[in-house]
């Protein structure tokens, strides 16, 4: 994290918020100036058939913006979630592209021509409305990343204002670095559904600060399940996605530290109260690395 | 609140069936099965996660994916591939009866989406390892328990039967977060085939490579059991002729006709890639 104190009211003001950006501003936002290349871009109008058959208008995009340009002049591939847009749902068009660009990376790493993929995560998670075929991509895009990080790190950046949840939370846990804002949240399952399906004394959808402690990107940096916490600025981001990239990456993968973890679960109690303050005193950063 | 009766009993039920064994219970939760059985003269691990009364996260009690079960999926695969680095590679058969993953405050701050990712990212690495991965689908193969187990297996097969279910989200809950009512809801899944939550109606999709039909799903007898293992080992043959990723889904003639959208996806995206 940058040592900047996010009360510096000169920096605060010259700054540029990532998170009041559209998909496409914050994919040229991470990408070297002028090397931006959109594929399956509007004009291409690869729409949702499923939409449409339920009376909902299907955009042009599908609500993911994928580009080609560089990094630090290295070749780089950005799918940027637009979480205005049906709330960042992953549909079938919507995740086959994240999930086609990833494989189309895997083949050119694979004949050694290298390619730095970046994911700006930005989802409530499956798109209801096309619900299984949503599943089934987001099960295809947790493939294509796992395949691919064996040969260069897949970078995730969760900003906000939406967040990431349901199984593209999980594809958010697989990448080999992720970058969060204090904004992000990071969450299986949706505040409102936990509310709903377990009631509100297991979970008050409503308080944000207890949300936030929980499953915002602050807490997650503190306990190891983020690797980077930066403040709302598009440059300070585009810097930390090149430095996710020269970065020494750990011999195992988060998702692959199993033994690590299930000690971590097993020094909990789940009869006993546990709150984020709680859980950072016991899983501190590098406290069991 | 949705709170089931009582939990489906078919994922400990085939497990038993197909392995003639409780399986190894680890000491921690009972709610993870797993044994290495013989099928068709190989070793194969089969591994099920099965309801548990006494689980110590009250809310994975009744079949779902919880912290302790994803994580321990993690475990018994991982410890497959180690075991197997240097010598044939035993079929991993992991069959699927999962109500979903487990929703609660606890759940979340302890990174239930990480433990998943880790059971997903186990079984994923054992197909890349050249293991041939089956899912059996026996009951319900909901939302993020599914993607934590199965839903990265070379092969999917599923019983023909009433109670197997996929879908992202239960009916009750799709119900309230979309507020449809739930005969809105089975009306859109007759119309709309991704909406449904019926396994014929899943099967058009084209992930599967297999639907059996025609099996006692809930009492299977030895000939219902012998002709799974059947199906299991000729999916597993199916497998090894194949490649190690997920191609074979988008290479149905069912999926060549629903998911026509994810081809064309996959189509244009080639012809603009290397485009100056």
């Amino acid at each position: 994290m940058n040592g900047a104190s996010p009360y510096d009211h000169r920096r605060f003001l010259e700054r540029s918020s990532f998170i009041e950006m559209a998909a496409r501003e914050r994919a040229r936002a991470i990408l070297d100036a002028g090397s931006f290349r959109e594929l399956l871009g509007p004009f291409d109008r690869i729409k949702s058939p499923w939409l449409p058959l339920q009376d909902i208008v299907a955009q042009a995009d599908d609500g993911v913006v994928l580009a080609r340009g560089t990094l630090d002049g290295q070749p780089a591939l950005v799918a940027a979630i637009e979480g205005a847009y049906q709330g960042g749902s992953i549909g079938e068009v919507s995740g086959s592209k994240i999930a086609a660009a990833l494989e189309f990376a895997l083949r050119d790493c694979e004949q050694g021509r290298r390619i730095l993929p970046v994911l700006l995560l930005e989802t409530g998670g499956v798109r209801l409305q096309e619900a299984n075929l949503g599943l089934a991509v987001i099960a295809e895009i947790h493939a294509a990343i796992i395949a691919l990080r064996r040969h260069v790190p897949v970078v995730g950046v969760i900003a906000g204002p939406v967040g990431c949840f349901g199984g593209m939370s999980m594809a958010a846990a697989l990448c080999s670095r992720l970058i969060v804002t204090r904004q992000a949240r990071l969450g299986m399952n949706g505040p409102e559904v936990i509310e709903q399906e377990a009631g509100i004394a297991e979970l008050d959808a409503s308080d944000r600060p207890l949300i936030w402690s929980l499953i915002g990107g602050e807490q997650r940096f503190a306990v190891g399940l983020a690797d980077d916490l930066q403040e709302d600025d598009a440059t300070a981001i585009a810097a930390a996605v090149r430095d996710a990239f020269a970065h020494a990456l750990p011999p195992l993968e988060r998702s692959a530290q199993v033994e690590r973890f299930i000690a971590r679960l097993a020094a909990i109690d789940p009869q006993q109260p546990l709150d984020g303050a709680t859980l950072r005193g016991l899983w501190h950063r590098g406290a069991d690395l | 609140m949705s709170v089931e009766p009582s939990p489906s009993q078919r994922g400990r039920i085939w497990f038993e069936a197909l392995t003639g064994s409780e399986g190894i219970i680890a000491d921690a939760s009972r709610s993870v099965r797993v044994v290495d059985g013989p099928l068709g003269g190989e070793r194969t691990r089969f591994i099920a996660v099965v309801p548990d009364a006494r689980n110590r996260f009250p809310r994975a009690r009744g079949g779902e994916v919880g912290l302790d079960e994803a994580w321990a999926l993690a475990q018994h695969v991982r410890h497959a591939i180690s075991s197997d680095r240097d010598g044939a590679r035993r079929p991993i058969v992991a069959v699927v009866d999962v109500s979903s993953q487990a929703y609660g405050r606890r759940e979340e701050l302890l990174g239930i989406h990480l433990a998943c990712a880790a059971a997903a990212d186990a079984y994923a690495s054992a197909r890349l390892a050249g293991h041939p991965v089956i899912a059996l689908l026996v009951g319900r193969a909901m939302s993020g328990a599914f993607l934590a187990h199965g839903y990265q297996a070379n092969r999917i097969l599923a019983l023909d039967s009433a109670a197997v279910m996929v879908h992202a989200m239960g009916k009750q809950a799709a119900a309230r977060v979309t507020r449809r009512s739930l005969v809105e809801l089975e009306g859109l899944g007759e119309r709309i085939a991704p909406m449904a939550y019926d396994i014929r109606s899943y099967a058009t999709l084209g992930p599967l490579h297999r639907l059996i039909a025609d099996v006692n799903a809930d009492a299977p007898g030895p000939t219902d059991v012998e002709r799974v293992r059947a199906e299991l080992l000729s999916a597993i043959a199916d497998a090894r002729a194949g490649t190690r990723d997920l191609a074979s889904r988008l290479a149905s003639p069912a999926a060549r006709q629903t998911r026509a959208a994810s081809i064309a996806v996959r189509r244009r995206l080639a012809e603009q890639w290397d485009a100056a």
